[in-house]
Parts: C-alpha cells; structure tokens; sequence
C-alpha cells in the first residue's frame, strides 16, 4: 500500500506535463497556504484559487445596502466575523459601525432567535452570505422563525451555487487540468453534483476535506486522473454521492434560483439563489443588487477569482494593498487568494 | 467558506443537541441530519450538517494504492 | 453598595474608598505615608513601563483585571532582564461600580503582588459617569542587575527558542466567557517571577525574552526577527497547544499562533544551554509544559514554520482582526 512518503515524494519530484489544479473554496484556500502545500510540490504543479470565497465575490452593492440597512434607526444588522471590513463603494460594516450603525457579530445565525424574540421593535437582518454549506442553515433559521411567530428577522441574501459557477470557469478557456472539490459544499449537495460538468469538460473532480494529507490525496488524484471526467470522493467520513434530503428540501420549499453577480466576474445565470415571493416579508431587498463598483481600477480581483492571474501579477500587491489597507475582496477577506499569500507565502 | 469542525453528540433536547468538542460544550441546531448520542458530528455555523462514519488514514490510502493500480 | 460620583470628589468619601479598598490591601509603608510622590532608592539601570487594562468580563476562569494589571506589567520588567520592585495603580471607575467587585479585585492584586514581589507605592482613583466599567493602569519600576542585557540583539545563528508552555489560554478564556462557551479552559494569567529568577540563578545566559500577549507568539517572534536582523524557523509539531484551545479555535476560525497569552514567554538561548533550560522551566507549575519550539537562523528577518504535513509556510505578525470566522 502507498504511504504518504511515497505520496510527498511524488509531488515534489513530478516531472511531467505542467499541472494546474484549482480549488474552489476559500476554507481550501487557506488550508493549502497554512500547511504551506505549495512548498511541498514540483513547480510543475500550479495550485490556483478560484472563486470559492463568499466575501471575496459578494458585489460593492450588496455591502452598500448592508451599510445603510444598518445606519437606520430601528435596523441591527448581523453578521458573521468575515463581513466586516468588506467596503462596499463607501463604506465597511466597522466603518459604518464607528459612525453608529447597529451592528452584531455572532459565530451562529441562530443567534438571532433570540435576539429579536427578546428586542420585538428592533429589525435584525443578518448578512446571509455563503454557498450550498450554508444556504440550508438559512432556511432552517426561517423555518424557525415562523414557528416561533419571531416577524422581526429578515435576510439579506448573497446566495451562491457552484455548479454554474463552475461551469463558467470551465467554459472560458482557463487552463485548469482539474479541481479540488469544495468537501462541506458536498457534505449538502453529494458527489453527484460535479459528474455533469466533469463529462461535459473532460476533467476530474477530487473531493477533499481540510487536512493537509486530505489535500495532498486530493493533488495526487488529479495527477493521476489527469484528462479524465472522474469523480473521486476522498472526504467518505462526510461526504456521500447523494445529497442531504432534508437540506435539499429545505431549499426548494424557501429558495429560487436565479442569475447572480460575482463580483469581478458580472453575472452567472442560474448561480444564486433568493428567497421566494411568498416570503418577502423575510427579505431586506435582496434582488437586484448587481452594482459592481470596481473602486480601484488596477485591482485584478476579478481575474485572480478566476485563476487566470495570481495575485503577485496584481500591480497593487503587496504595495497599495495588503491587509491593513485591502484595496479588493481578495485581500479583505482571510479566505482571499491574495490575503493568503501575503500572509503565508510572501517568500 | 466552510470552517466545520468534528465533534460528539452528548445530549438532545427536541431539535438541539449539546456537542463536545474536546471539552468546549456547544449547542447545535439538530434539524437537517438525524443524530443519536454519541455520534460524531460536523457543526457549521452552530448546525449539524453531517453524521460522521469512519474513515480513517489507511483507507484514503487504500484509494490511491487502488488508483495507482488500476 | 455602588460607586457613585461622590466616591471621586476627592473629599472624605474618596479618602474613605482609599483606606476601606486599596490600602486595605496594598498597604506597606511607602504607600502608608501617604505623600503626594513616593520616594525610593537606587541604583544603576531602572526599567520602566506601563500599561492599562480595559478587559471585559472583569472576573474570568483563572483571574481578574486586578490580577492582569499586575501579571502584565512585571511580565514586561521581567522581559527585559529587570528585577521588579515598585508597582503604581491609577483606577478609573464608572458610577455604578460594586465595591464588593472592587475590593476583590484589590485582594487578588494584593495577591498577585506578593507573589511577583513587587509593592505598590502610589495610586490614584477617578470616578467618572458611566456604566460600572473598571480600568486600571499600572506603570511598573524595576532594576537590571549590571551583568544583564537581554536584548534580541544579542541572537546569533544557532541559538534556540524555547516556549514556556501552551498557547492560547487567556484569550480563549475570555472568549468562552464572552460566547458563553461552556468549557474548562482557564486564562494562565501568572507572574513569571520565579521562572525568569531560575533561569538566572542556574547561570543560563538567556539573549532575549518577550512575553506572548496580544498579537500572539507568530508576532512577537516577528518582533524578535526584526530586532536581531535574523531570521526565526519554528515547528508546528512542537507547539504546546492544549486539546480545548485548539479545538476552540477551530470552531470560531482561529489560530492558536494569533491568540494572546497572559503568563507564557519566549526565551531565547544558546543551543548549549536548550536542554537545561526547558528542564528548568519545568520544574515550575507555570511552565510544565515548556517546549523548544525552534530556532534562530541567518538571512532576511521572516519567521517561518515547518508545518505538519511537511510544508513551510510563512508567519507574519496578525494581520487580520483575529475576529471569529464563519467562512
């Protein structure tokens, strides 16, 4: 049997045809510069980050809202930790925070149960970012909600499929030989969703979860598959082929799906979803918010998102933005392909 | 995008769970997974999101000895 | 019984909060004569420095703001080679307050105090309008002994770091407080008088030490690469990180390497003195799990880890808010 040595080994003395793998999640992203992967394989081996980071691709317009939302009396906005020093085209949650916006951090979305149970005249919208891991978590904070009668929720939603978005990548020319599938995107959707794409495009798909031996496992099996429409699991701890019923359930009875905007990209048809008409009551104006202000016009957010430069190619990195002074979404955010580097492999 | 982590269900209370995580006790929202105590568990975002099974070292590696063969 | 402006008028009801609270405690003969200055003798080198407490919750797993006002700034005498002596405390209180809360704070300071052989020689108390917050700052004074500079400049190629113990504890404890996280982890908030004096009186010539507070062992070992215009390279496998904190941390998206620490240091040894040096360390409660953790190497002043998978990767000083992660 293979150990990891003979694994390791491989990776850093591979010799062949140039590779380039790319992953799609901003959890992978980060665990690949923590465990300093790069360092560990053959510089025939590209590992490029692709648009899998929430933050990163969530549109100026989206921020804008969120900001005002929470400068209104009577509004508290909540968030996740990552949505704070996103700038929109005017401003962050911390900035509008310091002008005195209301606004509340929390680690859980089910936090706001309480909180508007316990504060009935005061709005709470929570900034309902995320992919396929989180969307089901959304709607069973809705499902929730109506059961307990709490009206004074609602969400504003930047709610992201992958498939289409994959399908984009694949259908622009990028070089890419292969890709390391998002593992808790799969926890929800099962294996099955990648096979579609990966016969359409003649390339495989490696699902993995977030240790660095899941990774490497997942380098290898692309290597090895290269060419190939194969779908190999590596995450069976979690992941199945089929999807999880109750999440899927979930999202059809509370979701549509319609175009979305990735910042940096424009818009993907049949990549977002958006809370259906019969729950307006719950949604702070979610559509229609497609403005993508790019603020600084040598920012090359949109190009690094999608794999085609990396951020040393950006004229501003590691000069006019770095992360006390992020310039785009890449660098704001500590899931962002050019946060990472800086962080982690400057040199 | 996903920060999960593993953990153990110790209790159940309707559609929450109390869930170990090496001594820090949390509470999980139990509602898109059936779970029994004592299941290792992911969290995501203060949710259950999967039941665990047993994977281990070995059988990864017995995936990509298999690839190689193949 | 609450604070209320009275208490800062500077009449008899502050003189009154004095005695009942303060030099109930703190009280030696310095601070009994009860000048407008303190005056003490000495000779040869005086370090100085402060630093000011603002920690909510003010009671927490393993200590107190009073108990941090202490620990921190005779850790940061300690670090530069100093003896501590003298400590001041400047309180500024919001009415509302509860003396009782004040007065335990005093007792654990009074505590702490002893323990890190320092008195208190002066202090002030304002009362301002507010919602019962607490906020203390201590300046301390201490004295380095002629033979010691301890500074990283005196880093060469070759020598070792070594870690005190396991990392994360306090802020995680304030954390879990603050989450209302249900854990056993306790902030390791001590005064690292003892470990420091050991290492001396054992003839250990220790180049450097900084104490892992706010910002995290990945920035303070930063510092020191800049100061000794050196570089670092550490191991992640010999990080002290206990199962809880590490776990903690990766609920909220967090790293152990980011995380302040309240009583932990980093010595910086010569690679002949490593072993007894760790050896000592453990032979203290605060520092049974102290660990070589790396070393110092030539080239441009960047910290690297050897990570475990086999990688390497770069440590920056803390870039991002350290804020808890979802994504």
């Amino acid at each position: 049997m293979l150990n990891f040595n003979e694994i390791t080994a491989y990776l850093k003395d591979y010799d062949e045809e140039p590779i380039s793998l790319m992953e799609v999640c901003g959890t992978h992203t980060a665990a690949i510069a923590k465990c300093g992967l790069r360092s560990m394989l053959s510089d025939k081996i590209k590992l490029v980050s692709g648009p899998g980071c929430p933050v990163c691709v969530t549109v100026s317009a989206y921020i804008d809202k969120l900001c005002a939302l929470s400068l209104m009396a009577g509004n508290t906005v909540v968030t996740f930790g990552d949505m704070m020093r996103v700038h929109g085209s005017q401003s962050s949650l911390n900035e509008a925070k310091s002008s005195g916006a209301s606004v509340q951090m929390v680690y859980s979305p089910f936090d706001i149960l309480k909180l508007a149970a316990d504060n009935p005249n005061i709005t709470y919208i929570f900034a309902a970012i995320g992919f396929e891991t989180t969307t089901p978590i959304y709607a069973l904070l809705l499902e929730q909600a109506i059961a307990k009668s709490i009206n004074n929720i609602k969400l504003l939603t930047s709610l992201k499929t992958m498939p289409a978005a994959l399908s984009w990548i694949c259908s622009q020319n990028s070089k890419i030989d292969g890709f390391i599938a998002p593992g808790h995107v799969s926890v929800m959707t099962g294996s099955e969703i990648y096979h579609a794409i990966a016969e359409k495009y003649n390339l495989p798909f490696a699902i993995a979860g977030f240790d660095g031996e899941q990774i490497l496992a997942a380098i290898y099996t692309l290597i090895k598959q290269k060419k190939s429409n194969k779908v190999v699991n590596l995450y069976r701890s979690a992941v199945n082929e089929n999807a999880n019923l109750q999440a899927s359930a979930l999202i059809k009875k509370y979701f549509v799906e319609d175009t979305a905007s990735w910042r940096g990209i424009g818009n993907i048809a049949a990549s977002g979803l958006y809370l259906k008409e019969q729950y307006n009551a719950f949604d702070a104006g979610s559509f229609g918010l497609d403005n993508d202000n790019n603020l600084t016009p040598q920012c090359r957010c949109g190009e690094i998102l999608i794999g085609n430069l990396s951020p040393n190619d950006c004229p501003l990195f590691g000069k006019a933005c770095m992360p006390q002074n992020p310039k785009g979404a890449c660098m704001v955010s500590e899931e962002g392909a050019c946060f990472t580097k800086f962080s982690y492999e400057r040199n | 995008m996903c920060v999960a982590v593993p953990g153990k269900v110790l209790s159940i209370n309707g559609t929450k769970a109390i869930v170990d995580f090496c001594g820090n006790k949390i509470e999980a929202e139990a509602g898109l997974v059936q779970i029994k105590i004592g299941d290792s568990v992911l969290v995501h975002a203060g949710c259950i999101i999967q039941v665990l099974s047993d994977f281990d070292r070995d059988m990864l590696l017995d995936i990509l000895t298999e690839m190689e063969n193949a | 019984m609450k604070i209320t402006a009275i208490h800062g008028s500077g009449g008899r009801a502050t003189s009154e909060l004095i005695d009942k609270v303060f030099a109930a405690h703190f009280g030696n003969e310095i601070l009994n004569s009860f000048e407008d200055s303190a005056v003490v003798p000495s000779s040869g080198r005086i370090a100085v420095t402060t630093d000011s407490f603002v920690v909510t919750p003010l009671f927490f797993k393993g200590g107190d703001i009073g108990k941090l006002a202490i620990c921190g700034t005779v850790n940061d005498l300690l670090m530069s080679g100093a003896i501590p002596k003298y400590l001041t405390c400047g309180f500024i209180i919001e009415e509302g307050a509860e003396i009782s809360a004040l007065e335990k704070i005093a007792l654990s300071m009074k505590n702490c105090a002893l323990e890190a052989g320092v008195i208190i020689i002066a202090g002030d108390t304002k009362v301002i309008e507010g919602n019962g917050g607490i906020y203390i700052n201590t300046t301390g004074i201490g004295f380095v002994p002629e033979e010691r500079t301890v500074s990283p400049k005196n880093a060469q190629e070759g020598d070792v770091i070594i870690l005190s113990g396991t990392l994360g504890d306090h802020h995680c404890a304030i954390l879990s407080a603050r989450l209302n996280i249900e854990n056993t982890i306790s902030s390791d908030c001590a005064p690292l008088n003892n470990m420091v004096t050991s290492l001396f009186e054992n003839g250990i010539a220790v180049k450097a030490m900084r104490d892992v507070t706010r910002g995290g062992l990945a920035t303070i070992l930063n510092e020191i690469a800049h100061a000794a215009h050196l570089g670092i390279e550490i191991e992640e496998n010999m990080l002290p990180v206990s199962p809880q904190v590490s776990a903690l941390c990766g609920i909220l998206g967090l790293d152990p390497l980011y995380m302040g620490n309240e009583g932990k240091f980093i010595a910086v040894v010569a690679q002949k003195d490593a072993q007894r040096a760790v050896e000592i360390l453990k032979m203290h409660s605060y520092g049974a799990q102290a660990a070589i953790i790396g070393n110092i190497i030539n080239g441009e002043s960047i910290v690297s880890m050897k990570t475990k998978p086999g990688g390497k990767r770069q440590l920056s000083v803390l870039l991002g808010e350290g804020l808890p992660r979802i994504c």
